[in-house]
């Protein structure tokens, strides 16, 4: 398709040029207007001085990045890191199996479990993270069930824990962890699998040799689609961990709001901003690597 | 012919739904032999080669591999080896490990992996491409691997689906030549599927032609094209001029034209019938002849021409094939005839 651009008379080109733009203009214009200039107007909050009543003042300074630094925060952040990563781990343990079952049903059930899936998006969020509150809570249905069935003799104080947390995030995000790799599945070329089985594989070995690696970078899409909202959620510590689980977008909600000290908030959305970038940036070398584009061995 | 049979394919049917994709196909594939299955897409061959293969289980009938039941073996255990028409390599694997994904399975050592491995890149002549990735490579390329991919298994029968048909024109002339040649050098038993007629011509040694899931005719090339088995055969195999008739001793009263001289056929045909001969066996002739007609056109192609003679009474133009160029203009007024035997009386 490259070829056939370059190769056409400049009238076309222009005129791909006009339709590229009529078809990008107002999606674009979007981005950059709402994502890129509160992006700048962030990392320049990030290197001025803390205003009395919220804001920010001159003179410019690098005071803000050092206290980051502080051990009271990096706990903060390694807290976050660890509990999105392990409400990743399980989404991944618990979406990919379901993702591939999906795929063998037939297509009119293929279609009805998809909607399963994306069924829960249609209630707010707030809401169904209060549902949670409810069936955790000591006299909740899960207590009164594991009760009613003799397993436990006084309720499990499951309601603002990590676990609850963890819980949470999983069961909101989950989704965004099933589709990703339910399409990478779907999209999954059915000949390599034969080739796999006509050289000798048994379905277990081709699962691991074919199915596993070609639907790695949509894996990886489905585990930065759960990872980036766990790490920066701060609804669900608040609710379900009841404030005592801190997480970075806990404390960055507070730096804006209740400490007043948007420099600080401002440094801390950055360094979340980098890593997640980071990230975006190994899965699209992993997804280069494994197409087979760009790689030398 | 006394060779013994490699495949022996019996009464194997198989439909899906209403769609009948195999009728009761029976063919016998000789040891080290070039086999050819060809026919129209949707005639059946594709899902021969799966059944055989052991992706798609038939209805019916049995299918034997050196004398025992391939059909109770799993597909990942059988001595076969499938080229796929997309070629079917594995991505995220370099050249080297693609070929060496089947003696993996195996289990084989590493040492011996890799000789094998650089044994059949070099009868490939992909040796120095042996890091590349499939997506770097060129078309004619990856069907290398592919076949080297298939025949390093050393499998009893290999199956070529559509070999050739992802090339361009003149790769695949070349990969027709190399294609025969590895057969003869590894000396596997080869099942190409094909809906290409001059493919099969140039390759096999014997060609089962297929439609609407059954087979028409089992034979070498050139025993197909000139005695082909019917209508269907005749009409897909090379170019052909037919007559419609009534099948009569030593040839055919064709309709509005008379009697015109054809092989007798074996086994007879009586009643309706069609006689059909080749454009390179009808000849011009000075005197006598069979037909006379007027040339409606001719075409140069450099080393032959054609010729289309409108003959009174016959419907679609004659068509006839002469070495360099034709040396008659077009309105002339022409004689046609062909030897008796060159001319073949069909069931209609």
């Amino acid at each position: 398709m490259a070829s056939t651009v370059a190769q056409g008379r400049g009238a076309t080109k222009r005129r791909a040029l006009g339709a590229r733009t009529v078809f990008l203009g107002p999606g674009l214009l979007y981005v950059t207007a709402f994502m890129t200039i509160p992006i700048l107007l962030v990392v320049s909050y990030a290197f001025l001085t803390r205003g009395r009543f919220g804001g920010v003042e001159f003179p410019v300074t690098l005071e803000n990045f050092a206290r980051a630094l502080d051990p009271i925060y990096l706990r903060v952040l390694w807290n976050s890191i660890f509990i999105a990563s392990v409400t990743t781990l399980l989404a991944l343990l618990i979406g990919y199996p379901t993702a591939y079952a999906i795929t063998k049903l037939p297509a009119r059930w293929r279609t009805v479990a998809l909607v399963l899936v994306v069924l829960p998006f249609w209630t707010n969020f707030l809401i169904r993270t209060y549902a949670w509150i409810v069936l955790l809570n000591s006299q909740g249905p899960v207590n009164k069930t594991l009760e009613s069935l003799g397993l436990i003799a006084e309720p499990l104080e499951m309601l603002y824990t990590r676990g609850a947390v963890i819980a949470g995030l999983l069961y909101a995000y989950l989704p965004l962890m099933i589709l990703p790799v339910y399409a990478s599945i779907e999209r999954l070329d059915r000949s390599l699998l034969e080739a796999a089985t006509n050289l000798g594989a048994s379905k277990f070995r081709s699962f691991v040799t074919v199915t596993l690696p070609l639907t790695l970078p949509g894996t990886m899409i489905g585990a930065i689609f759960v990872f980036v909202p766990s790490l920066g959620n701060f609804i669900v510590p608040e609710l379900l961990g009841g404030g005592k689980t801190v997480m970075v977008g806990n404390l960055i909600r507070d730096q804006f709001l209740k400490a007043r000290d948007w420099p600080f908030g401002a440094v801390l959305a950055l360094v979340m901003v980098l890593f997640l970038a980071g990230l975006f940036a190994v899965q699209a070398m992993v997804a280069r690597r494994i197409n087979g584009r760009g790689a030398r061995a | 012919m006394t060779q013994k049979h490699l495949v022996e394919i019996s009464g194997l049917s198989k439909s899906y739904g209403d769609v009948v994709a195999l009728d009761e196909v029976s063919i016998s594939i000789k040891e080290n032999e070039f086999f050819a299955l060809l026919g129209p897409s949707g005639c059946g061959k594709t899902t021969l080669l799966r059944v055989v293969a052991g992706f798609e289980e038939p209805d019916s009938g049995a299918v034997l591999l050196g004398g025992s039941n391939l059909l109770s073996l799993p597909p990942h255990k059988r001595p076969i080896n499938l080229m796929f028409q997309s070629y079917a390599l594995f991505p995220h694997m370099s050249v080297e490990r693609n070929i060496a994904y089947g003696l993996e399975r195996e289990k084989l050592p590493k040492d011996e992996i890799r000789a094998r491995v650089g044994e059949v890149l070099e009868t490939v002549g992909l040796r120095d491409k042996a890091r590349t990735r499939p997506a770097q490579l060129s078309g004619g390329q990856r069907q290398r691997v592919a076949l080297a991919r298939a025949i390093i298994k050393r499998p009893r029968l290999l199956l070529l689906d559509e070999p050739l048909s992802a090339l361009d024109r003149k790769v695949r002339a070349e990969m027709q030549l190399e294609l025969k040649r590895l057969q003869h050098e590894v000396g596997i038993t080869f099942v190409v599927v094909t809906h290409d007629q001059e493919e099969a011509m140039s390759m096999a040694d014997r060609i089962a032609v297929m439609s609407l899931g059954r087979v028409q005719q089992v034979d070498t090339p050139v025993g197909m094209y000139q005695r082909p088995a019917n209508v269907f055969v005749a009409d897909f195999i090379g170019t052909s001029n037919m007559f419609e008739g009534v099948a009569a001793p030593g040839g055919v009263d064709v309709t509005n034209i008379g009697f015109l001289p054809a092989q007798d056929p074996t086994p007879a045909v009586a009643g309706a019938a069609y006689l059909m001969v080749r454009p390179e066996d009808v000849r011009i002739v000075d005197d006598g002849g069979l037909l006379t007609g007027t040339v409606l056109e001719t075409q140069f192609f450099g080393g032959a021409s054609t010729i289309a003679v409108q003959v009174a009474g016959h419907g679609a133009p004659v068509v006839l094939t002469c070495q360099g160029a034709a040396n008659v203009e077009r309105g002339a007024s022409v004689r046609l005839s062909w030897p008796a035997d060159k001319a073949v009386v069909l069931e209609r």
